[in-house]
């Protein structure tokens, strides 16, 4: 199982990276998104699969799960959404101040005042 | 803290008071402040000549750093103190002169701070015995030269200038630090006399070398040798009193100096000899013969100068010999007698010269040769003295410069008695070298006095002529009488000055007991020498028309000047072209240059580690989790080929909530409860940002396929499964979660063993992270809000 896991991962990472690579913002976003779920199967897997029971005190379960990356993923998941939502906003900002989603043309070139 | 430290460090502490005075005080002429400076150095300077003379050194020290033995140490022998005297000396000339020369509308300020800074340096280079406080005061005579040279920092030459020699003589300095570095690497110690102690073990290091050829390129880009001589001609820009002092009599002479103080620890190589003296001989005929072409004054003097020192360097060369021929030592001490005797003739005429060459400058208002001539009964007194110091220039008796100039000839012809290396068989060669570099030294002294003084007035000049006043002439005087009282009574100087110096360089003890003579008889081949050369000079002069002709050969595409300046802008150009090839701006070609970095050295880690793979310890596989994970890989699909964002958008929450399935089945409750949480949120999210972004259908088009991007991704995504895969197998000790699984209710009172990681284990984890989150939300509210307009101020808009 474990290793069907981290191949699903890493084909989501691949996949982020491709998504990266691309023009518009929002496949970027989308990219770094679906990076992060990658990332989060692959940290998950290290630990271990189906290893016990749920992690919750139970007096008939002899063994469980590891909770330890358990509790850091929730820290990830929690902080990856405020970075994707941050990352939203930019990009409507950009969207509204520049004119444009394409990320080739945000050059950089100052525009004229007037 | 001795007298001696404080008489390096007077003048900066001078420069302080001045820098801060002298808007003060505007009425009198800020160089009578500067001018005690100087004269009291100097008159302390003559109280340690008895000392030194009879043979004693100075030694005081100072801790400065002394954990990595940087101190400040003052050694004083012969040679520090006749470079000592010759700064302090002729600075008090120069500070007098420049009185004269620079009017009150200048930034009189500025320039004193400045030579202020460059009089502390060069003493401090000469009187040390650390190298580390020597290349601090080096490095620092070439900032000082740099300010000095753009004092006239509106012009575009003197800007030119200014950074052609910070660029020359930095690129040597850093080049001289390494070579002490490693000369210090080999003996332990920093200190110039410790290195002395270990000759021995210098001459059998690997490293020495290295040493010799990094410390000579110190030397020489100071000194101006060739070929970088360069930044000497370019430095003419900076006002005439800089260009005395600096620019022939003290800085250019601090490669000099070097030479001449590590001559005792290399004279035993061959490199260290043959670079010295080859180099020397080519500088001194090079610039004497580009001498000639000049038209500008300060330029013949700017290579008149370069031509000197590499003469001084020649003979510093043919001293280094006596250690290798040890029978005819004798011979070779002349040779650095002959040196140092010339380092102060050239101090005295040459300085009275740019001195001159101002004061013509200053009451004509030009430097160019054509428009000069005939000022012969105008400048009565500047005319006597430039036909003096030219005249001892050219080594014509009976002033200093014949002296020095004969006692180099008669080095160079006793060349061939050295037992060294090839030396026997070209010695021939050398004298002929020194002969011809004479002749152009004197071809071009005659133009300099024929050119001023003698011929046509000329009536254009842009001021009326007329004799520059008293003040402007002391300096001058002060050193056309030393030219004077050199070549008439040399040996007052052989005892006291000379004979020291010498010995400072050959590292002796055993007095030299040196008398100059006028007169070596009438088989001493020097005489012919300067027979021959007074002949051909002459002759030379006289037919320069038929001749001059030469210097039109390649005369702006060959020359090193040509080389400098493409090489700079080459160097620009290329860094410029690098950059722009790699920096192009766009975001996509810098995750390409990240993602292809992590691909290939993920690839040579994979090379270069030996990978195990087990499957073994995998749980079982089950239907349902791999239909959800089959879900994912369409929804992935989806999103990679759609054109559509609404598309790709509801696929990746797809995505999110298969995610929460697994975690589900994984034994994740709490995660799977969250990113469920979070994947709605982040949806509707998405949907909202929709609507703002472009409605245009551009977009909408189906995604091109960029292979270079495929394999970019296949290549990451294929490195992450091997390394998951290999790191899952690869397991070298069990899991600290044993300890939460077993204390969570004991320590903590909690049966979720997930949240009490969170709140009580790894509590602090959690407090940033709400921190991350609360940023975040600052963050969306001040984007959505705040609006910077072009003009730099702030406003809220009225509607988010």
């Amino acid at each position: 199982m474990e290793i069907l896991v981290i191949i699903l991962a890493g084909i989501l990472i691949g996949a982020s990276v491709y998504l990266m690579l691309s023009k518009s913002l929002l496949r970027i976003i989308i990219g770094t998104g679906v990076l992060s779920h990658g990332i989060l199967l692959m940290l998950l897997t290290m630990g271990g699969l189906k290893r016990g029971g749920i992690p919750v005190l139970d007096d008939s379960v002899q063994s469980y799960s590891d909770p330890l990356p358990q509790a850091m993923l929730l820290t990830v998941i929690v902080i990856t959404f405020a970075l994707t939502a941050y990352m939203l906003v930019i990009a409507i900002r950009v969207y509204k101040e520049l004119g444009t989603d394409n990320v080739e043309n945000m050059k950089g070139v100052p525009r004229d005042d007037d | 803290m001795t007298l001696i430290h404080f008489a390096i460090l007077l003048p900066v502490i001078a420069a302080v008071f001045i820098g801060v005075l002298y808007r003060y005080y505007k009425d009198v002429h800020l160089g009578w402040f500067v001018l005690p400076v100087p004269v009291l150095i100097v008159a302390y300077l003559f109280t340690l000549i008895p000392t030194v003379s009879s043979n004693q050194v100075i030694f005081e020290s100072m801790q400065f750093m002394p954990r990595i033995g940087m101190n400040f140490d003052v050694y004083i022998d012969g040679l520090s103190l006749l470079f000592a005297i010759l700064i302090s000396g002729i600075g008090a000339l120069v500070v007098l002169y420049s009185i004269g020369y620079l009017s009150h509308y200048e930034k009189l300020g500025n320039f004193y701070v400045y030579l202020l800074i460059f009089m502390t340096a060069m003493l401090g280079v000469v009187l040390n015995d650390n190298v580390l406080m020597l290349y601090l005061f080096w490095e620092l005579t070439s900032i000082s030269s740099f300010l000095l040279i753009a004092f006239w920092f509106n012009r575009e030459r003197s800007i030119y200038g200014a950074q052609k020699s910070m660029l020359i003589t930095m690129f040597g300095g850093f080049l001289m630090l390494g070579g002490f570095i490693s000369l210090s690497l080999i003996t332990d110690t920093f200190s110039i006399r410790g290195m002395m102690e270990q000759i021995p073990a210098i001459q059998e290091n690997a490293l020495a070398p290295l040493a010799i050829i990094l410390i000579l390129f110190g030397a020489f880009t100071k000194s101006a040798q060739f070929p970088f001589y360069v930044w000497l001609p370019d430095a003419m820009e900076a006002p005439t009193p800089v260009s005395a002092y600096l620019h022939s009599a003290t800085m250019v002479k601090a490669g000099l100096y070097v030479v001449a103080r590590f001559t005792p620890l290399f004279a035993f190589s061959e490199l260290w000899v043959w670079a010295i003296l080859l180099i020397g001989l080519v500088t001194l005929v090079w610039a004497a013969f580009n001498a000639v072409k000049q038209d500008d004054l300060k330029a013949v003097l700017a290579f008149s100068t370069v031509s000197q020192l590499g003469l001084i360097m020649s003979l510093l060369g043919i001293g280094a010999l006596g250690v290798h021929s040890g029978a005819s030592e004798q011979v070779f001490t002349i040779a650095v007698v002959a040196a140092v005797f010339h380092l102060i003739n050239h101090a005295t005429f040459k300085g009275a010269l740019f001195m001159i060459i101002g004061i013509v400058d200053h009451e004509t208002g030009t430097r160019s040769l054509k428009r000069l001539g005939g000022l012969m009964t105008i400048m009565p007194i500047s005319f006597t003295m430039t036909v003096i110091t030219s005249l001892s220039m050219a080594g014509i008796p009976p002033f200093n410069g014949f002296l020095s100039k004969e006692l180099f000839l008669e080095a160079m012809f006793s060349i061939s008695e050295a037992d060294f290396s090839v030396l026997a068989d070209v010695s021939v060669l050398f004298p002929i070298l020194a002969i011809v570099g004479s002749i152009f030294t004197l071809v071009y002294s005659i133009i300099l006095i024929r050119g001023i003084f003698l011929g046509k007035t000329q009536p254009e000049t842009p001021k009326e002529p007329k004799e520059a006043p008293m003040l402007m002439l002391i300096s001058p005087i002060v050193l056309t009488v030393l030219v004077i009282v050199f070549g008439l009574f040399p040996n007052i100087l052989s005892g006291t000055i000379i004979d020291p110096a010498a010995m400072g360089i050959l590292n002796t003890s055993e007095p030299l007991n040196t008398e100059i003579s006028h007169w070596h008889g009438w088989d001493s081949p020097a005489l012919w020498g300067t027979v021959a050369i007074v002949v051909i000079g002459a002759l030379m002069y006289l037919f320069r028309n038929t001749w001059m002709p030469v210097y039109r050969f390649g005369n702006k595409i060959f020359t090193i000047n040509n080389l400098y300046d493409q090489g700079l802008m080459y160097s620009r150009l290329g860094a410029e072209k690098i950059t722009d090839g790699y920096m192009s701006g766009y975001i996509r070609s810098y995750l390409v240059y990240i993602f292809t970095g992590f691909a290939v050295l993920a690839v040579i880690t994979m090379i270069n580690t030996d990978m195990t793979f087990e499957w073994d310890t995998a749980s079982a596989i089950t239907i349902p989790e791999v239909a959800i994970m089959l879900i994912i890989l369409a929804a992935l699909i989806a999103i990679l080929v759609t054109a559509s964002r609404m598309v790709s958008i509801i696929m990746f929450s797809v995505i999110g909530f298969s995610l929460s399935l697994l975690f589900v089945f994984f034994r994740a409750v709490d995660l799977a409860l969250t990113q469920l949480a979070v994947e709605a949120i982040l949806t509707s999210l998405f949907l909202l940002a929709f609507f703002h972004l472009p409605k245009r259908a551009r977009h909408e088009e189906r995604k091109r396929f960029r292979l270079n991007n495929m394999i970019i991704s296949v290549a990451v995504g294929a490195t992450s499964i091997i390394f998951g895969i290999a790191a899952y197998s690869n397991r070298l000790f069990d899991s600290i979660s044993q300890f939460y699984i077993d204390n969570v209710y004991d320590l903590a009172s909690g049966g979720n063993m997930v949240n009490v990681i969170l709140v009580d284990f790894r509590g602090m984890d959690t407090l940033f992270e709400t921190l991350v989150f609360g940023l975040a939300g600052l963050g969306v509210f001040i984007l959505l809000r705040l609006r910077v307009n072009r003009k730099g101020e702030n406003e809220f808009e009225e509607h988010a």
